[in-house]
Parts: C-alpha cells; sequence; structure tokens
C-alpha cells in the first residue's frame, strides 16, 4: 500500500524489522489494519499520530508485549533478523532481550540504582564475576549520560531520582542487555522540557549502537530525533518517508491535515 | 406500667407533637405568604414538626432511662437500711444472695427453704418501694414531656431556625454513634485494667509475667490456698500454635495469592477466589470439631506410620487447621496487594526479558513485601487471638515445652477455662482471665497498629 | 569489542539460560497452581467431611408403636375445672395437686406394656430392659398427652416414638458391632430386640425433627435439639440488627461526612481498624465485667450476648459503610449542595440511598459473623446447658455455635459425633444463605460508579 516504501533504499539499508501485513485484534475491536513497514538498522525511527492511532499498540508488537494483554490477538508476520518473531519457536524472552523498551512513564524498580542496571545482566547470565557487572553498570549508565550524576549514590533506590534521571535509568537498564532495538513509548510525555532536552540528545548519541523505535505525539520531537518518520491514522500507516520529507511535504492529504494541526 | 408501656406512650406522644408542629407552622407559613409584612418561614414546617416532636421526647426519654438505671440501685440501698442486723452489715457475695432472694419473693418466683419473717418483710418493702419509683418515674416523665411540648410548640414562629436545630440533634447523634467504638476501646482497657490490678493484689507481676509454672488450684473461698500464676507456659503454648499456623498459612496464602493474580485465567480467578474466601467465614467452632474429629487422628496416625510419637491433640493439629483457617487472610489481603503494584514496574521487566516468574520473585514480590508483611502480621495477630480452635484441639496442658506434638494450653485457652462464668470476680482464679485478656489485647495491639500503619503506608506509596 | 560480537555473545548467553529459566518458570507456576489446589482441596475436604458425618443424623431411628393407656396403671382422678364460685389460687392449687398425682404414674410401665407385644423372645425378667429402647423423654410426651386430654386414657394410639441413643448408634452401625459386651452400651437382648424391630419394619429411620424442634437434652439425649439455640441466636442477632448496624451507619456517616480530617478522627480511624481486629475474647471479657459485674445483667442471657456481638460488630459495619460512602462520587454531593440542600439534606437524601446496597452487604456479612461467634458468649456464662427455650432475651440460653461447642463434649460420642456435626450443617447453611444474600444483593443493587 506504500508507494513511498521506494525499492532502491531498502536494497542500499540493511532491514532491521519487517513487518508485512499485521493486524491486531482486542477481542471484537480491530486496533491495527494490515500495517506494512520496515524498521531499518542503526535508525531513528519515530511513529506519530493523533491518539488511539495504534501507533503505542503497534511498537508492542515489536517485542510482543501485548502478549501480556490476554484478550490481544496479532496476525501477520514481524520479522528480525530474517525470523518471524510470531512463530512459536520464539522464546519471547530471548526477543525482549535483543528488543528492548522504555516506557511512557518512568518505572525503575523499587530497588537501588545499580540493582535496576544489574537486574538485566543478572537474569540473562550475561556476567559471571561482580567486576564484569560492575563494568556493565558503569558502561550503561555512562552511555545513558547519567553517570556523573549518580556514581556516588549507586546503592540508593533508583525511585529517589528526578523524573528525567529515572527516565534514563531505565534507558540505562534497557541498553545494560545489549539490545539491538530499543522501542521507546512516548518516553518524554511524563518530563520537563530540559529532561526532555536531554533524552532527545541521548537519543541522537544511542544511534550509533542502537536501532530506535520512537512512539511520540510531538511532531517537533519527531523531527528533532528521527531520521525517519511514519505517520500512523486509524490503525493503519499512512506514510513513511525521511523525517524531513514528511514534514515538509507530506504526499497525502491526511498526513497534512494532521501536521498542519487540522486535528490530534 | 413497665417502662416498655412508658416508652410506648412517648412514641404515641411523638407522633402526636409531630403534626401540632407541622401544622402550626404550615398556619403561619400561609399567613407569611398572603400578609407580606411578616417575614417569610425561615425552616419547612417539617423541621418544626420534627424540632417539637424531638423536644417533647428526648428529654422524657432520658429520664426513663436515667431512672431505669438508677432507681434498682436506689431501691437496693434502702431495702439494705431496712434489714435487720446482721444481714444489713454483710456485704460482697452474701449480701447478694440476700438481695436475690428478696427479689425473688416480691417477684412470686420459688425461692428455696423457709422464708423468715424478715424475709416476707423486706419483699413486700421491696415491693412497696418499687410500686412507688414507678410512680415517681411515670409523674416525672409525664411533667418533662408535657413541659417540653409545652415550650417547644410556643417557640414555633417564622424566624426559629428550626431545620438548624434539627440538624444539630443529628449531628449529635451521629457523633455520639462513633464514639461508641472509641467507648468499647476504653471500656476494654478500663475493665481490663481495673481487675488486672485487683489480680496483682493476689499474684506480683513478676510472678505473672515471668512465673514458668501454670497451676492456678480450684477457687476456694476464703482463698487459701494459692496456686501458681506462671504466664510463661500459656505464652510460649500461643506463640507455638500461632507459628504451626502460619507456617501452614503463609507459603499456602502468598502462593495461592500469587497464582490467582498474576497467573490464573479469569474463570479459575473467578470460581477459586471466592471458594477460598469461604474458609474465612466459616465458624471457628467448625474448624475446632474438624481438628479434634478429623485432623487430630489423622496426624496422629499419620505420626505413628512414621515412627513419630503426636498426640491427637496437640500444638500441631491446632496449629495446621487454625492455619487453614487464616489462609483467606492472607491470599486475599496479598491478592489486592499485588494488583495495587503497578503494571509498570512488571513491563519494564518483562520487557528487559524476564520471565514471568522472574519478574514477579525479583520486582513484583519485593515491591508488595511492605504491604504483605502487614497481611502476615494481621493473620499473625488472628492467630495468637483465636479461641475456639485451640480449646477443642490443643489438648489443654499447660506444661512449657516447644515441641508443637506435645499437647500445650494457650492464652485463651485459660482464659475460657478461668471465666466460667460462675465464678464470683474476686479469687485470682478467675482475675487471672483479665489480666491473660490484657496481655493478649496489649500483643494483638501491637500487631495490628504495625500491619496497619505498614499497609496504609503500601497503600499510599501507589496511590 | 565490537557490537556484533558482543551482540553475538549475549545472544548466545540468553540462549543458554533459557532451559534452565524455563524450568524454574514451570516449577514457579506448578507451585502456584498446587496452593490453589491444596487451599481448595481443604475447603473441599472440610466441608466433605461435616457433611458426611453430619447428614446421617437428620434422620433418627424412631419407633411406630400402640401405645395402651392403661386405666390400671394411670390412675388419676378427674382433672379439675375451675369452678364457678372458685378464686383463682385455689382452683391452680388443685390444678397442681393433680398434675403432681399424674407425674407419679409410671409411664414406664405403659410403653414396656405397648412395646413387649411386638417382641418375639421376651421374658418378664427382661421388662425393665424394654424402656431402654426407647429415649426417655418420651414418658415425658405421654404424660403431656395425658396432662393436656385426659380422656386419652382407656384408649389405644398409635405413636411414633424416638428410640434411645444408643439404639440409634446401634442401628446405624456407628459402633463396632465386634466389640466385647462390656464395652458396648447397650445389653444383648436390648441389641437383639432392636435388630429385630428394625428388621420387621416397627423401627424405622426417619427424618428427625426432634432436632429442630426440641430444646436440648442431657436426660432424653436422643431428643436433644436445637430450638433453644436457635431462638437464643435469634434474639442475639435481633439485638446485633437493631443495635450494631444503625449505630455503625450513623458513626460511618459522621467519620465520612461530617468529621473535621484531624488527629482526633485519624486516632478514632486506626482505632475502628484495630478494633476490628482485637480477638471475639477480649470481647467476651468486656461483657463479663462491663454489662454482667457492673450492670448485673443476668448470666447467658441473649441480651449480653446480643449487646457484646454488636460492639463487635460495630467496626465491620462501620468499616463497611465507610468504604461504600468513599465510593460514592463528590460529584453528587457538589450537585445537591450546588441547589441549596443543607449538608445534612444532602448525606440523607442523596448519598444515603445511593450507599444502601453497600451498607446492606456489609451488615449482613457483619450479621453472618456475629451468628457464628462463640468464644465471648462462653465467657458471658452461656456454656451453661439450658434445657428450655427461651422466652425472652433476659431468660437462660444458649447459641447455635454454643449448642455445638456443649454437644462436642458430650460423652455418647458415637451419638452426638453426628449430631454435632448436624448442627454443623444447619450453622453452615444459615451463614451460606446469608452470605448468598448479601453477594445477591450487591449483584442486583450495585451501581458502578
Amino acid at each position: 500500500m506504500q508507494n513511498s516504501q521506494s525499492a532502491p533504499d531498502i536494497a542500499s539499508q540493511q532491514t532491521a524489522i519487517r513487518a508485512r501485513n499485521v493486524e491486531v485484534f482486542y477481542g471484537d475491536t480491530q486496533a491495527i489494519k494490515g500495517i506494512d513497514l520496515d524498521v531499518r538498522n542503526n535508525e531513528v525511527l519515530s511513529f506519530i499520530g493523533p491518539s488511539g492511532c495504534g501507533k503505542s499498540t503497534f511498537l508492542r508488537c515489536l517485542n510482543r508485549m501485548n502478549d501480556t494483554i490476554d484478550s490481544c490477538r496479532v496476525t501477520g508476520s514481524i520479522e528480525l533478523d530474517g525470523q518471524d518473531i510470531y512463530h512459536s519457536s520464539v522464546d519471547e524472552v530471548l526477543l525482549r532481550a535483543k528488543v528492548g523498551m522504555v516506557f511512557q512513564k518512568p518505572n525503575p524498580f523499587p530497588k537501588s540504582i545499580y540493582d535496576n542496571i544489574a537486574y538485566g545482566p543478572k537474569l540473562h547470565g550475561l556476567v559471571e564475576r561482580k567486576p564484569e557487572l560492575d563494568e556493565i553498570v558503569e558502561s550503561s549508565l555512562r552511555r545513558a549520560g547519567l553517570w556523573e550524576e549518580v556514581k556516588d549514590r549507586l546503592t540508593e533506590p533508583g525511585t529517589g531520582l528526578s523524573g528525567g534521571q529515572q527516565q534514563r535509568l531505565c534507558i540505562a537498564r534497557t541498553i545494560a542487555v545489549s539490545p539491538e532495538v530499543i522501542l521507546m513509548d512516548e518516553p518524554c510525555s511524563a518530563l520537563d522540557p530540559i529532561a526532555t532536552g536531554i533524552i532527545e540528545e541521548l537519543i541522537h548519541d544511542l544511534k550509533e549502537k542502537f536501532t530506535i523505535v520512537i512512539v511520540t505525539h510531538n511532531m517537533q520531537q519527531a523531527a528533532r530525533v528521527s531520521d525517519r518518520t511514519a505517520f500512523f491514522h486509524l490503525g493503519e500507516v499512512v506514510e513513511v518517508s525521511e523525517t524531513d520529507d514528511l514534514f515538509t511535504n507530506p504526499k497525502h492529504k491526511r498526513t497534512e491535515d494532521y501536521i498542519t494541526g487540522r486535528y490530534g | 406500667m413497665s417502662n416498655l408501656t412508658v416508652i410506648a406512650v412517648l412514641l404515641i406522644l411523638m407522633g402526636l407533637a409531630y403534626q401540632l408542629g407541622t401544622t402550626k407552622s404550615s398556619k403561619q407559613a400561609s399567613r407569611a405568604a398572603r400578609d407580606k409584612t411578616t417575614p417569610p418561614m425561615h425552616s419547612r414546617p417539617h423541621h418544626h414538626g420534627a424540632l417539637v416532636a424531638f423536644w417533647t421526647v428526648a428529654p422524657a426519654l432520658l429520664l426513663v432511662l436515667l431512672w431505669s438505671w438508677f432507681s434498682p440501685w436506689m431501691i437496693n440501698q434502702m431495702l439494705i437500711s431496712q434489714l435487720p442486723e446482721p444481714m444489713a452489715s454483710f456485704s460482697g457475695s452474701e449480701l447478694d444472695a440476700i438481695l436475690r432472694r428478696v427479689h425473688n419473693v416480691a417477684g412470686n418466683f420459688v425461692a428455696a427453704g423457709v422464708l423468715a419473717d424478715w424475709e416476707m418483710q423486706a419483699a413486700q418493702y421491696y415491693q412497696e418501694m418499687r410500686a412507688l419509683s414507678q410512680a415517681i418515674m411515670v409523674a416525672a416523665v409525664s411533667a418533662a414531656a408535657a413541659a417540653g411540648l409545652f415550650l417547644s410548640y410556643r417557640r414555633v414562629n417564622p424566624q426559629l431556625r428550626a431545620r438548624n436545630a434539627m440538624e444539630r440533634v443529628i449531628k449529635g447523634v451521629l457523633i455520639a454513634s462513633s464514639t461508641v467504638a472509641i467507648l468499647t476501646t476504653i471500656g476494654i482497657v478500663l475493665s481490663m485494667v481495673g481487675e488486672t490490678l485487683r489480680f496483682f493484689q493476689f499474684v506480683s507481676p513478676m510472678d505473672f509475667f515471668f512465673g514458668t509454672t501454670w497451676n492456678p488450684r480450684f477457687s476456694t473461698v476464703g482463698g487459701g490456698d494459692q496456686g501458681e500464676f506462671g504466664l510463661l507456659p500459656l505464652l510460649v503454648g500461643t506463640l507455638l500454635v500461632a507459628s504451626v499456623a502460619l507456617l501452614v498459612a503463609i507459603p499456602l496464602g502468598l502462593l495461592t495469592a500469587i497464582y490467582l493474580a498474576e497467573y490464573a485465567p479469569s474463570r479459575l480467578r473467578s470460581i477459586a477466589k471466592p471458594v477460598i474466601e469461604i474458609l474465612a467465614g466459616i465458624p471457628t467452632i467448625v474448624y475446632g470439631f474438624f481438628a479434634l474429629v478429623t485432623v487430630g487422628p489423622f496426624l496422629a496416625s499419620l505420626g505413628a506410620s512414621v515412627g513419630l510419637d503426636i498426640r491427637a491433640t496437640s500444638a500441631l493439629t491446632a496449629g495446621v487447621v487454625m492455619g487453614i483457617m487464616i489462609i483467606p487472610f492472607i491470599s486475599s489481603l496479598s491478592d489486592d496487594i499485588l494488583t495495587q503494584v503497578p503494571k509498570a514496574l512488571r513491563d519494564g521487566s518483562l520487557g528487559l526479558g524476564a520471565t514471568k516468574s522472574e519478574t514477579i520473585r525479583k520486582v513484583v514480590l519485593p515491591a508488595a513485601l511492605p504491604g504483605i508483611s502487614g497481611a502476615v502480621l494481621l493473620a499473625a495477630s488472628r492467630a495468637v487471638g483465636e479461641t475456639m480452635i485451640v480449646v477443642l484441639a490443643a489438648g489443654n496442658s499447660p506444661v512449657l515445652t516447644a515441641n508443637p506434638f506435645e499437647a500445650v494450653s494457650t492464652m485463651t485457652v485459660t482464659i475460657v477455662n478461668q471465666l466460667t462464668g460462675d465464678n464470683d470476680f474476686s479469687s485470682p482464679q478467675s482475675l487471672v482471665a483479665f489480666a491473660l485478656g490484657l496481655t493478649l489485647f496489649a500483643i494483638t495491639l501491637v500487631l495490628n497498629i504495625i500491619a496497619l500503619l505498614i499497609v496504609r503506608k503500601f497503600r499510599e506509596q501507589y496511590d | 569489542m565490537s557490537q556484533d560480537n558482543s551482540n553475538l555473545t549475549v545472544q548466545d548467553k540468553v540462549v543458554a539460560s533459557l532451559t534452565r529459566r524455563r524450568r524454574q518458570e514451570k516449577l514457579f507456576r506448578t507451585l502456584g497452581l498446587g496452593s490453589v489446589m491444596v487451599s481448595l482441596a481443604l475447603v473441599a475436604i472440610l466441608f466433605i467431611n461435616i457433611f458426611s458425618k453430619g447428614i446421617p443424623a437428620f434422620w433418627q431411628t424412631s419407633m411406630t408403636v400402640e401405645v395402651y393407656f392403661d386405666p390400671d396403671v394411670i390412675r388419676i382422678s378427674e382433672k379439675p375445672e375451675q369452678q364457678p364460685n372458685e378464686t383463682f389460687e385455689d382452683f391452680d392449687e388443685r390444678l397442681l395437686e393433680w398434675e403432681t398425682q399424674l407425674g407419679f404414674v409410671n409411664f414406664n410401665r405403659i410403653l414396656s406394656d405397648s412395646i413387649t407385644p411386638l417382641l418375639s423372645d421376651f421374658e418378664r425378667s427382661q421388662t425393665r430392659y424394654v424402656t431402654q429402647l426407647v429415649t426417655s423423654g418420651e414418658r415425658h410426651a405421654l404424660r403431656d398427652m395425658v396432662m393436656e386430654d385426659p380422656s386419652i386414657v382407656g384408649e389405644t394410639r398409635s405413636l411414633t416414638l424416638l428410640t434411645s441413643a444408643d439404639v440409634d448408634v446401634w442401628l446405624k452401625g456407628n459402633i463396632d458391632r465386634s466389640l466385647p459386651d462390656e464395652q458396648l452400651q447397650l445389653t444383648s437382648v436390648v441389641r437383639e430386640w432392636a435388630d429385630e424391630l428394625h428388621a420387621n419394619g416397627h423401627i424405622q429411620n426417619r427424618f428427625s425433627t426432634a432436632l429442630f424442634m426440641n430444646p436440648d437434652s442431657r436426660s432424653s439425649l436422643a431428643s436433644a435439639g436445637l430450638a433453644g439455640a436457635f431462638v437464643g441466636s435469634f434474639y442475639m442477632l435481633l439485638i446485633v440488627i437493631f443495635l450494631a448496624i444503625p449505630m455503625g451507619v450513623a458513626a460511618a456517616i459522621y467519620l465520612e461526612e461530617f468529621a473535621p480530617k484531624n488527629k482526633l478522627t485519624d486516632i478514632i480511624e486506626v482505632n475502628i481498624n484495630n478494633l476490628a481486629a482485637v480477638p471475639s475474647i477480649i470481647f467476651g471479657l468486656l461483657g463479663a465485667a462491663v454489662f454482667i459485674n457492673w450492670f448485673k445483667l443476668p448470666m447467658s442471657a441473649p441480651v449480653v450476648g446480643g449487646l457484646v456481638l454488636s460492639l463487635m460488630t460495630l467496626p465491620t459495619v462501620i468499616i463497611a459503610t465507610r468504604a461504600t460512602l468513599r465510593a460514592i462520587p463528590p460529584s453528587i454531593r457538589a450537585a445537591a449542595l450546588g441547589l441549596g440542600a443543607s449538608k445534612t439534606q444532602t448525606v440523607f437524601h442523596h448519598v444515603l440511598p445511593l450507599a444502601i446496597p453497600g451498607i446492606l452487604t456489609g451488615s449482613i456479612l457483619g450479621v453472618a459473623q456475629a451468628l457464628g461467634e462463640t468464644a465471648p458468649l462462653l465467657l458471658i456464662g452461656m456454656k451453661s446447658f439450658v434445657a428450655s427455650i427461651p422466652q425472652s432475651p433476659m431468660d437462660q440460653a444458649t447459641a447455635l455455635p454454643v449448642q455445638i461447642y456443649l454437644w462436642q463434649g458430650n460423652e455418647l460420642r458415637n451419638f452426638f459425633e453426628a449430631r454435632t456435626s448436624a448442627a454443623i450443617i444447619v450453622l453452615l447453611m444459615l451463614m451460606i444463605s446469608l452470605n448468598s444474600l448479601a453477594i445477591w444483593l450487591r449483584r442486583k443493587l450495585e451501581v458502578r460508579w
């Protein structure tokens, strides 16, 4: 359905996630209607669209977080590294180690800052000795730009940090498991502008190592952080293209209406 | 005219007063509506009616209550002063016995033995006094009702803020009701402290709190034979039974709560939850019987088959059954608390690739721990104060032992044993029940308050 | 350490850990399911156990006999009638005399004379054993029949008489029949008779109305019933309903709607929550000290029991009512206040009617809890045996759970284990009906906000 998905582009960039004809149902209501979408390696792809358009739902399909909702049913195929993640042989634990997620509201565990970061590596058995773990904790916190702020109080509870710091802690927690893809579900919606700015910079830095998919309801944010942008409306992807193109030269009437503020 | 008749008459009067007040104020209201110079009524006619009714009945009713409380005492005092010597100088239970006998004679009940002349006279005097007292009461109550009706009826006028007055009355009733709960606590504490202090006149607190032998003997008149009142065997027995109960209930209750809250399909949850909660509604006497007749013999034969000597009525039997009883306390409170742990925390853990059980064990449970420990403390308080199961199934043997296979006795059992009902409250043998009760109350109070504060704090954290 | 390389090792490590973690997951899940199953099984065992023991006790063996009211045995003068010229006292005295005369009649003889013809193998020397077949209370039943209607003397009536508890136990097989003679309560001849009468249909197992209609009895165990306990419990519940519920609701309304939020109300709140968790036996001590020792209310009386249970139920009602009131959205109060209703009018006209379903549910649960309570009643003297149905709340009485306590302690275990279980079934049924009523009301009336 997308003619914007031009063929030479795909060939030149390696595809991280390939979604084809994805449909999602909550009980009898259909939330996602046949979405085809590719996520490329080491890009920042943002999803924009009015609330209830299915962008968060689709995001949660990418690491099967929708499995935790009883009534939710997903059809179609989503491939990660060429393998369908909804295939019965795929372990969602392994999938989520590869596709990490950062949530709308910062949700640090009620544990120390150190334990928050160490949680994932310990679970997955990534380290055998304490020094290795210390190293992962430090490098993750550094990458999340939090190390300098918290290095002296690693044993204090993560819930005691400010909102922006908590969200960076959650990002650090995610990268500690070295995922390939990081999904971010409106990561700045609960933060003030300054904290938002810091996270946006961080996303820019993380792009080198990780593929990032970010849902945002803030078009300026999408414009600032993402390489490409997908516009969602009523459970469909209306348009995907380079971010600059999408905002300056939308191909669809619906996209234009949305970015010019006719609805939202 | 009995008190009930008086109250019935007052109720009729109340209806009448309401009608009178309503009628008068409606007339005033319609006059006010016609005649623009008089100010409009502040309150509606039925407010005026209710106020008149209140002032007619409330003081009179108060008088009835006070009188029926005071007059028997007064009559008895007058009766005692009429008794011939030596009876008049009797006191305590002997005097009570004489009074009861006189009351019986006066009430035409059968009194054992031959009636002495003075008893007949006293009975007659008693009857006369009662009649007199009744007459005085009826007169006083009529006067109060009439005065109340007259005064309040005269006050009905457009400016009277009858509604506000009535609302103050209602609020007064509401406040009075909410103080009952406090009065109950005060009553519990005062009555038990009073009787405990009397007990400590017989037995020193040191001997009570630190004594290792419980052997109260029987209460004898004059109290020559004292017996020993050491709390420790009972306290240890109580803790032993409660520990067994918690050992049974905590794992079962907690795992049940976890499974139902986190794993169970909604159909299983909707069936299992209420069924398990049935356990909390079953009267404790039923558990006691179950323990005595079924569980005890079962545990004893189970023990025999593996070479263990388990008494049929033992700390183990009582504890296991009590554990079954408190499973739902732990499971439903923990269930509440687990479901209050925000979904975001679970998502965070699952999103990192944790399995469900890892998420529960390493994130959800630690987050819920304060709330769950509150639930456990409440269950512990319930176990310490439980009576009927231990009365029937713990074996009632107040010896100091830490072996759960032995028969033990607990504080609650001993309270029941010592306060048989026919004791007068003057021997240490029955007073000790209050000392035990006060100790029990203190223990459970501490447990409850800590638990309530913890749970409240937990709730606030995630609200 | 390049990214690809590290990712590969991460993936390998995760995969390596998966088997162990999946096993843990399964184990944990199984443990949870196991606990649920154990808890459910415990409920089932408890109920099956009680019901299998108790249900047979709803039927009791009784004997159909042609009873001849032999005038040679019942030698009594004519029943006195009140003469027109006689004062009531005089008549009463004559009647009492006649009743005393009747009391001396040997009704055992009437019984044994009526039963012996049914026995194939009977010798005169065994006469004294015959009455062991029938529970002793039936003697009084015969006397009462004569007292009611003296014209019965000389006639024959077909009557159904309860057999004695020992016969009931023997015929139901609740005792090991192979036990040696000296361990059986019944002598061998009575056992043979019982078997014979049972075989030829004179003794049959019939639904036991005695269990419901009679008060407790110690002399005639087979006719011991729950009627006294029913009435005692009924009086107490009435007191609870008329005392605890209005007071609890009023207190909850004050605390939730009127009380200022300050230290004092905070203390009241903690106090009420604590009171709800105070062991019930403490309330018994309160009752013994305050109501009996201070106010000199009668021992073992439902009025005291009712007061104690009311105080115990009060916090439950308050907590349930407050929860209901709190769930009613403030917008309703704002709407009423906005129309110029006073605070009191708002609460009583708008908030309270909406809270009624919740209040009803909470109150019924509180009443059910009071119905099942035993311990505090023992402390106010209710563990004494009461052989009559209380006529007023001031009379001596027992309550259902207390009756269960008394029966389980009876020495005739073989008979009373089943009868106690039957009493428990009755109590459980009452509680289940109350609880179902509460659930039904909640479903029917519940308003969701």
